[in-house]
């Protein structure tokens, strides 16, 4: 059995301790930091980014929020305004109207003062017209001139009913 | 050595010498084993050198794995020392990657299983060992002698305890080497012995055939499976120094 030969033992051993120690030296000193190194640097990556990303949703639902208030009060200011302006506009024409009927009503007024006037015009002067015509008729018809007031007297009467 | 024997089941343990050198008298001479053990150095270098050149952020295929190796041994470490043991994480990387590097290795037909020597592996069982005691002693002083009577127990199970404690401590380092290199050896051993039925049964060689390809696929898992163990002693054993419980 090769593994009981003792004269291979200090070789084996020398051996192994030399590649062993420079083994262990290699990983020490170059490989293994370099691992730790890329895998640290990876692990801080992550966490960046993470830390981005947390912070810019942040970032956007304060936008969205910030956006949903501006739209908010905009549509309040937006209904305020049309409400104001139809009040305004409302007591605008309301004035402007009362305006209007007032005027027309007072040219009503003195339209119908105007036409009484002129039918008490027109009705004193039908007397005056039926005196002359009368006596107009009467000369013609009798040949003479009877009084003046005697003629106004009949017209009249006969005018009243 | 007979003809028979070279083409054996255990020849291909055999300890070829490819340079004699002799330092002070010492043979030191360069090996097959070694020769293996400089691949395997040369072999995790590059593995955890090259495949980490791009430091991608998003990591390749190579990366992946280099990086995998690395979290496998950092989670092993954190799960079973804590972070007290963040120190020892060269050392037990680099032991996981030497046992499994030097077991796949042996995997290739006409190499050499290094670990299929107990040479080797009581030397890193006891290294092991060494350290585990020196940093116990380090770290508590006297109080590691702690580890041999755990606290809690009734005062006339200490003389029994103790002593179990102690041996169980002292057969660490033969436990840990004696369970590697068995292993190996005895599964390089019986993929050998079926090779030669393979042989000698003419036709019906089909079945051990098939059962060789089996048994390599458990070979492969048995390799990586060790070196699992292995790395995984180490961390339980250097909890004892680290945090004495």
């Amino acid at each position: 059995m090769p593994q009981l030969d003792f004269t291979t033992y200090l070789p084996q051993i020398f051996w192994l301790l030399v590649t062993f120690t420079v083994l262990y030296i290699l990983m020490a000193k170059v490989a293994l930091p370099r691992i730790g190194e890329v895998i640290e640097e990876r692990r801080d990556r992550i966490a960046k980014d993470l830390d981005k990303a947390q912070r810019l949703r942040a970032e956007t639902d304060e936008a969205i929020a910030s956006y949903e208030k501006a739209l908010k009060d905009a549509r309040s200011e937006a209904s305020q305004i049309a409400q104001s302006t139809r009040d305004k506009l409302g007591a605008k024409s309301d004035t402007k109207r009362k305006k209007v009927e007032a005027k027309l009503a007072k040219k009503l007024n003195d339209a119908e003062a105007q036409i009484t006037a002129m039918t008490d015009a027109a009705m004193a002067e039908v007397g005056t017209i039926s005196n002359d015509t009368t006596a107009n008729l009467i000369t013609a018809l009798l040949g003479e001139d009877l009084d003046a007031k005697k003629i106004s007297k009949a017209v009249n009467a006969q005018l009243a009913s | 050595m007979s003809a028979t024997e070279a083409h054996g089941p255990m020849h291909q343990f055999e300890i070829t010498r490819y340079k004699e050198i002799s330092l002070g008298g010492y043979d030191i001479s360069f090996t097959n084993s070694a020769l293996m053990m400089v691949i395997a150095v040369i072999g995790i270098t590059l593995f955890t050198v090259l495949s980490m050149r791009g430091r991608s952020i998003v990591p390749g295929r190579w990366q992946s794995m280099a990086e995998l190796s690395y979290e496998f041994i950092a989670g092993m470490i954190r799960e079973n020392i804590g972070s007290g043991g963040l120190k020892f994480f060269p050392f037990v990387f680099s032991i996981f990657m030497f046992v499994l590097f030097l077991n796949l290795i042996g995997m290739v037909p006409y190499s050499f299983t290094v670990t299929s020597h107990i040479a080797v592996t009581f030397v890193m069982a006891f290294a092991v060992f060494l350290l585990v005691t020196i940093y116990g002693f380090i770290k508590h002083g006297f109080g590691f002698f702690k580890l041999f009577a755990p606290a809690g127990l009734p005062l006339y199970m200490y003389p029994i305890i103790t002593p179990i404690e102690i041996v169980s401590y002292l057969t660490r380092p033969l436990s840990l080497s004696v369970r590697l290199f068995a292993n190996m050896l005895a599964g390089h051993t019986m993929l050998k012995v079926f090779a030669g039925f393979v042989i000698a049964l003419g036709f019906f060689g089909v079945i051990p055939l098939v059962v060789i390809v089996l048994f390599t696929g458990l070979e492969f898992l048995v390799a990586v499976l060790q070196a699992y163990v292995f790395a995984i002693l180490t961390c339980i054993y250097l909890n004892d120094a680290v945090n004495l419980h």
